[in-house]
């Protein structure tokens, strides 16, 4: 057996994991901190750490001031759910075609695909307003959707197809001895086969959908009603008056949600994203 | 046996099938055609726009101005290196911050699952949320950050952090950093999780020290990742955009304007789409040269080294 932490070092493995941890969610804490101090306070006492005067008004009195903030939550998780479901539709086939098909241009073609890594939105506004436009996207879901979509494929390419590599191939040759179509094959033999792996690659592209939703936002979009949450926010931070407090309580109220559901994903998550890319 | 793969070839043949090569051309169309259309044609369209003039009012063709204008512009070399300096000190502090993470997560200690999962809410949550909350946070007159550093009695008064050039800068480092270190702690920290325990047993036995353990054979066996870690993060935070809006926006006085900055100041909030493209191809051309360097210069120290 290897050597154990003595008792002195658990105690400095802990007091560096706290000061890490602390880093970490420090944001987290002081928004929370904010978001339960009335404003007034907020803005005349020098810092302090505790006080009396914590109430949950901040939580009632957003929904005033951001009137739209049901809506920016909703759009945010459609917008994101939207573009996960567009590139898993179109990853999958291409992630199969690379992880079992031999054919010309693969390995340039794959690169071609990675290379895209390279770009983002930002790189290409000016020429993607105007395709956007000609495509009448503008001003819609669709601004924010398709972007998004495009670049996440890579990712979504690159992770899948490590994981359609690790199912045998026997059971694939198996299904066409018997006649099934390739078309058959990869519906009914390698999707229930991969669909640890999809849920892994599904959810990694989600994170990757919800968490850059800002500069297509507010770029291509200038209605409210169907802004996503950061950029709707963002909105309320330019003025001169921010009820920060507000601000704060309608962050957290708006990441509660996804937040919640990726609880319950986390363990499943972590394992089989790192696996995928680590193995390569 | 020989005349059973005989008959089955034909078989084979009978159903018409598409050849690989069809089929795989076909699987990849989607995808393929996405990229083409958002992706590669205004990448083309930059590259085009580039040469012009074009604003709102229309566009002429204009051969190189635009690059000769920006490549005389001392500013825009300030903000080339700036943009450098940014990615390399963050990169290298993400990477740091991430291994230090990954370690610890990576102790046998009891309560190390819940600390597994406290590290990941900056990174499934909005970029732009986190940075609200830094914003907030380095503010002069309640942030936190001022009021730790004043009851701590590191400064006399209220700091803004935001609104002095070199503090500016280094707080949305930080604020890059934190959005950043989540994703490759944990990374690093599957990695660890790969790595053999036989070697560590193996150098335990002749005596090896906890510190030579993780020089030698931790570092080592977790390279691939920390080196794929690093240009990933590289170009991602090259092209860090969100962050340093929210914060600054490139301010004050140009002390956060990275190249991605400046060009979507020029080329969207100015609607300069000519001079901006040409910035926006700038970006392109040195991000690809820096990855294939990179790229080259790992490939060399691999065959130097013998790769695993």
């Amino acid at each position: 057996m290897i050597d154990r932490l003595t008792l002195l070092q658990k105690i400095g493995v802990y007091i560096a994991t706290f000061f890490f941890l602390l880093f970490i969610l420090m944001p987290f804490i002081e928004m929370i901190r904010v978001s339960l101090r009335p404003m007034s306070h907020l803005m005349t006492a020098d810092f302090t750490w505790w006080s009396e005067d914590f109430s949950l008004q901040a939580y009632r009195d957003m929904w005033v001031t951001v009137p739209l903030l049901g809506r920016y939550i909703f759009n945010s998780i459609f917008v994101a759910s939207a573009v996960t479901l567009i590139t898993m539709i179109v990853v999958i086939p291409a992630a199969y075609a690379y992880a079992r098909l031999e054919f010309p241009f693969k390995s340039l073609s794959l690169g071609g695909f990675l290379a895209v890594n390279m770009f983002t939105g930002a790189v290409l506004l000016i020429p993607l307003y105007r395709v956007l436009r000609s495509l009448s996207m503008l001003n819609t879901y669709w601004a924010m959707i398709i972007p998004g979509v495009a670049f996440l494929i890579p990712t979504g390419i690159w992770l899948l197809r490590s994981y359609l590599e690790r199912i045998p191939r026997e059971l694939e040759e198996a299904a066409y001895v018997d006649g099934a179509s390739r078309l058959y094959t990869l519906r009914r033999v390698v999707l229930p086969l991969a669909a640890p792996g999809l849920i892994v690659v599904g959810t990694a592209v989600f994170i990757g959908a919800y968490a850059q939703q800002f500069l297509f936002a507010i770029t291509f979009n200038n209605v409210r009603e169907i802004q996503p949450l950061p950029a709707g926010l963002y909105e309320f931070i330019g003025y001169q008056d921010v009820t920060w407090n507000e601000m704060m309580a309608a962050a957290l109220t708006g990441i509660t949600p996804v937040m919640i559901v990726f609880l319950f994903l986390q363990k499943y998550l972590v394992a089989g994203l790192t696996a995928g890319a680590v193995k390569e | 046996m020989t005349l059973v793969a005989e008959g089955a070839a034909p078989e084979r043949m009978q159903r018409r099938e598409l050849s690989d090569r069809a089929f795989a051309w076909l699987l990849i169309s989607p995808a393929l055609l996405f990229i083409l259309v958002i992706v590669v044609w205004p990448l083309a369209e930059t590259i085009r726009l580039s040469f012009t003039d074009a604003t709102l009012g229309g566009e002429n063709f204009v051969g190189i101005a635009n690059y000769a204008a920006l490549f005389a512009d001392p500013k825009f070399w300030q903000t080339v290196g700036r943009t450098f300096y940014w990615m390399v000190l963050a990169v290298s502090l993400k990477l740091i911050v991430g291994l230090i993470g990954a370690s610890l997560l990576n102790a046998a200690i009891p309560g190390k699952a819940l600390f597994r999962v406290l590290v990941m809410p900056p990174w499934v949550i909005p970029v732009a949320i986190g940075v609200i909350g830094w914003k907030w946070m380095y503010n002069g007159y309640f942030g936190l950050i001022s009021g730790l550093l004043q009851e701590f009695g590191l400064v006399e008064d209220r700091v803004a952090l935001l609104a002095t050039k070199t503090s500016a800068f280094y707080s949305a480092i930080v604020t890059d950093v934190w959005v950043g270190t989540p994703m490759v702690t944990l990374f690093f920290l599957a990695a660890m999780q790969g790595v053999s325990k036989d070697l560590y047993e193996a150098a335990w036995v002749d005596g090896a020290s906890r510190w030579y353990r993780f020089r030698r054979i931790t570092i080592p066996q977790i390279m691939p990742v920390i080196v794929s870690m690093a240009l990933l993060s590289a170009i991602w935070t090259f092209n860090s955009f969100e962050i340093i809006w929210i914060l600054t926006e490139g301010g004050p006085r140009g002390a956060t304007t990275t190249l991605i900055i400046d060009t979507y100041k020029v080329a969207i909030s100015s609607q300069r789409f000519g001079e901006g493209a040409a910035r926006a191809v700038v970006i392109v051309v040195l991000l690809a040269t820096f990855s294939l360097f990179y790229l080259w210069f790992l490939n060399r120290v691999n065959r130097q080294y013998g790769a695993k």
